[in-house]
């Protein structure tokens, strides 16, 4: 591991022992928060993918029985009915935070009440109505699968970057702190060291002259 | 911020269809290019976009762009030609990016 390249004295040493501690508090933190960000991310992404399933297997059966619908009276009819909606999903879309990041929240506004059937009801045949029906009820699920999925996606870049971060701490600064530090203690233990002989050495040459 | 806006929705006109019916705005798109540009334009007006996974599979760099971002939601749907699993593949991805393995799959295999 490489040694920062630093003066070997005293004041340095006490600084990089500071920096040392707090890199070893953040390094813990940031472990912590990692470790509850995958508790969240599991739970949510459980849920996620149950919420796919469930809403792709829904989605199949309505967008087959609409094919089935358009078979059934004439394409141009039912283009026509749908060609101007009754009314125009709206979502409030606020933000929320799972562990300071922050999410995407939609909710359905069903405060707007249209109508739910834009058209005639002699031109279309009934499969239609139900359909808009089924895919009616299948709006709040898709609404929730986007926010689920969207928060879903945030966490994991969330994580990945802050497993960046610890990993940084762990395995290079830390290492790097704690060599340099041994560096410092090693360079000042030999300096007192040198001082000591040469102190005894003096000691002994004084000695020998006044004999 | 709390502001209310709307749905909408981009794929291929059959699927389209079946969102209009319900007050989603509907964008029926053929090309590669025509989805591309669509999508562009749609990002910075909608909050949630669904996407047919047919589509979505072409325009994987775009989509990317929005994924770390709060808005807008670009979500892969199966169109009225079925589902390709891309979808469910987007979820798996996220799981490896975010724990380093599939763990889902894993569990998967335990259960079946």
């Amino acid at each position: 591991m490489a040694v920062a390249r630093v003066n070997p004295t005293r004041m340095e040493l006490t600084r990089l022992k500071g920096r040392l501690k707090t890199a070893t508090r953040g390094h813990k933190l940031l472990k912590d928060k990692s470790d509850e960000m995958i508790r969240q991310f599991m739970l949510l992404i459980k849920r996620n993918l149950a919420l796919r399933e469930e809403v792709e297997r829904a989605l199949k059966s309505v967008l087959g029985s609409f094919m089935l619908a358009k078979a059934v009276s004439s394409p141009t009819d039912i283009e026509e009915a749908i060609a101007v909606p009754g009314k125009r999903v709206k979502v409030k879309s606020g933000s929320k935070n799972v562990m300071s990041v922050e999410v995407p929240a939609f909710l359905v506004d069903a405060s707007e009440k249209g109508e739910e059937f834009p058209y005639g009801f002699a031109s279309v045949t009934g499969e239609l109505d139900s359909c808009i029906g089924l895919m009616g009820d299948l709006l709040p699920k898709l609404v929730e699968l986007a926010e689920v999925e969207k928060t879903c996606n945030m966490l994991a870049d969330e994580i990945e970057k802050n497993r960046r971060r610890v990993n940084a701490l762990e395995f290079v600064m830390i290492p790097e702190f704690q060599e340099t530090i041994k560096y410092i203690t090693m360079k000042l233990d030999e300096a007192e060291r040198a001082n000591t002989i040469r102190l005894m050495k003096v000691k002994s040459m004084i000695e020998g002259r006044q004999s | 911020m709390s502001e209310k806006s709307s749905i909408a929705a981009l794929g291929d006109a059959d699927t389209v269809f079946a969102f209009k019916a319900v007050g989603v705005d509907a964008y029926p798109v053929t090309g590669e290019a025509e989805a591309r540009e669509k999508l562009r334009l749609l990002a910075r007006n909608y909050d949630i976009i669904f996407i047919t996974e047919q589509l979505a599979e072409k325009l994987p760099d775009l989509i990317a762009r929005y994924k770390t971002r709060a808005f807008p939601a670009v979500i892969p749907l199966p169109s009225s030609s079925g589902s390709t699993g891309y979808g469910r593949r987007l979820v798996k991805a996220d799981v490896e990016k975010a724990i380093g393995t599939d763990i889902l799959q894993v569990e998967e295999r335990k259960n079946g």
